[in-house]
């Protein structure tokens, strides 16, 4: 049974609600109005109107410079997710579907070394980078996030692979589907929604990795991490131009994490928390 | 159903997995162990050799390294008390029936999913400079000076910006948490005459336990490591006021060359993420058995 609520109680929640909400997207909300301004008006202090004006995005736009950051985010974001993807699906597939005593505690450890601090080991992967000739390459960076996310994909998709009835399998069994077919028709329709899951909350955490790409990019492999970094300091008239950037920046994954706000409980909690 | 061939096929499908985080899990730390050990300086290559505990002391000597443990803790203690806090509050809102909810849940959860120098430079820049930010402005508005808050509250300035960043993992998981609890548990504790806040003491906060446990274990993983909103922000200072272990870590090992007390400040590193990691463990594994 539902309880009734009254309109002037659900009322004032709302504004209450929206007022707090505001709040927290406040700082989002005015880089978006910032990035409509121009710079002038930018420097010229607090101000919720802007004379919507897409200069800014033009202007950064128009530098080469924004166009190779974002290409190199893309590369290895999507790149590192597809490389964990395909080393984590077979091992969550077999601990889901034929797991043993040890499958827990294999779980466990794979977990544990995401538990190692990136400073901690940041002295010899720096050396190790500077001698093979990785650092500052793509290939470098896609290696790093996918060991660093790669425990992460492991277990999202063991939580899903494990909701999976394995009865159905039996069933499909007993109508007589060959191996084969079992796994094309009965277990693959069933599990791709798990591993898009985990694609795009993988594809949000490799985006927005700002330890190792900062620190093992300089310039030719920098990715848009990099790129914002470098406006730690003020630079002239740059506000505007900054505020465009950073939305550009920002937007695809803001996009793409709403879509998966739900996944991201689990996939965070490593299934902790449903 | 599970034959010994399917184990075996079992075993060859995680090899993979397993081989590659084995490799790194530990040649790089072997290898932190290893030149913690040695004298090893990037720009002066005639200084080798074993060192003993020479890195260590060099790195627990730096005027640097007190200042760094208490602000890398200041750091985690301050945003878990924001965030866990405010997250509770902000779940119990978010719970109530509103109009618009949808909308409102994808404004809270946005911060997440901002790359942190974005966050960094946008606080920055736009909210936090004395001359143009916004705070100036509010300051301004009530008729106060206003405040240099990355100059004069360098650690503040960067939790406050982190706990924005971490408040919606918070609130989303402890709202995802509270809505699991059955109405008819809220409504029977309803009934019996309990308060609002006897409600919340009593059912709601016992329900969250497990859910609080979580956010704070995993937050404090990635808060030890917290290091982009700082090198943008304040780059550690000014002196040593918002340096923090990762960053002390950059510093002595990576810019000044030394490789050695860098790696030494590495370990110190691991073994206080080993402390809190061990506690994590434990609160995830047993939801396994369950």
């Amino acid at each position: 049974m539902a309880r009734a609520v009254s309109t002037r109680r659900k009322l004032t929640m709302t504004i209450l609600v929206w007022l707090v909400a505001l709040i927290v997207f406040f700082p989002i909300l005015y880089t978006i109005i910032t990035s409509l301004k121009t710079e002038g008006e930018a420097a010229a202090g607090f101000s919720m109107l802007p004379s919507f004006t897409f200069e800014s995005y033009a202007a950064v736009l128009d530098q080469q410079d924004y166009f190779r950051p974002f290409f190199n985010s893309v590369v290895i974001s999507i790149g590192s997710t597809i490389v964990a993807l395909l080393i984590a699906v077979p091992a969550a597939w077999a601990m889901a579907f034929t797991p043993t005593p040890k499958t827990r505690d294999v779980l466990m450890w794979m977990l544990s070394t995401k538990m190692m601090p990136a400073a901690g080991v940041l002295v010899p992967m720096y050396l190790i980078f500077l001698n093979t000739g990785l650092l500052d390459t793509l290939l470098g960076l896609t290696i790093i996030l996918t060991l660093v996310n790669l425990p992460i994909v492991v277990w999202m998709l063991y939580t899903y692979f494990k909701e999976i009835p394995v009865d159905i399998l039996e069933a499909a069994r007993m109508d007589g589907a060959t191996l084969g077919k079992e796994l094309v028709y009965v277990l693959l329709p069933m599990a791709v929604p798990g591993i898009a899951s985990t694609l795009l909350l993988n594809v949000i955490l490799a985006w927005n990795e700002a330890f190792w790409t900062l620190r093992l990019s300089t310039d030719d492999a920098a990715p848009l991490t990099a790129f914002i970094a470098s406006f730690s300091s003020p630079q002239g008239q740059f506000l505007a131009k900054l505020s465009a950037a950073s939305v550009l920046a920002i937007l695809p994954i803001l996009l793409l994490g709403w879509f998966s706000q739900k996944q991201l409980v689990r996939g965070l909690t490593f299934g902790a928390v449903k | 159903m599970a034959t010994k061939q399917s184990h075996r096929l079992a075993r060859w499908m995680m090899a993979p997995s397993v081989f590659v985080l084995l490799i790194w899990m530990i040649v790089p730390l072997a290898l932190t162990i290893w030149f913690a050990f040695q004298r090893y300086r990037l720009t002066n290559p005639n200084i080798k050799g074993f060192a003993g505990f020479a890195n260590f002391e060099f790195f627990v000597t730096d005027p640097a390294f007190w200042p760094a443990i208490i602000n890398t803790l200041l750091i985690v203690v301050g945003v878990l008390v924001i965030t866990v806090g405010l997250g509770i509050l902000l779940a119990l809102l978010l719970d109530q029936p509103i109009w618009g909810q949808g909308i409102v849940r994808i404004l809270m959860i946005s911060p997440f999913f901002v790359m942190p120098p974005v966050a960094a430079v946008v606080w920055k820049h736009e909210l936090m400079n004395p001359t143009w930010g916004v705070f100036a402005a509010v300051s301004r508005f009530f008729g106060q000076e206003p405040v240099n808050w990355l100059g004069n509250y360098p650690l503040l300035s960067i939790i406050v910006i982190v706990a924005w960043q971490w408040l919606p993992f918070a609130t989303l998981i402890l709202l995802t948490a509270m809505q699991s609890l059955s109405e008819e548990q809220k409504e029977a504790a309803e009934m019996d005459g309990a308060n609002v806040f006897r409600r919340f003491w009593y059912i709601i906060l016992p329900h969250l336990a497990r859910a609080i446990t979580v956010v704070i274990l995993i937050q404090t993983i990635y808060l030890l490591g917290v290091y982009a909103e700082i090198q943008i922000t304040t780059g550690g200072g000014p002196g040593f006021a918002s340096t923090n272990l990762p960053f002390l870590i950059y510093n002595t090992g990576v810019l000044g060359g030394n490789i050695g007390a860098g790696a030494a400040g590495g370990l110190v590193a691991v073994v206080l993420a080993n402390i809190v990691a061990i506690f994590l463990m434990r609160a995830v594994g047993r939801n396994l058995d369950a």
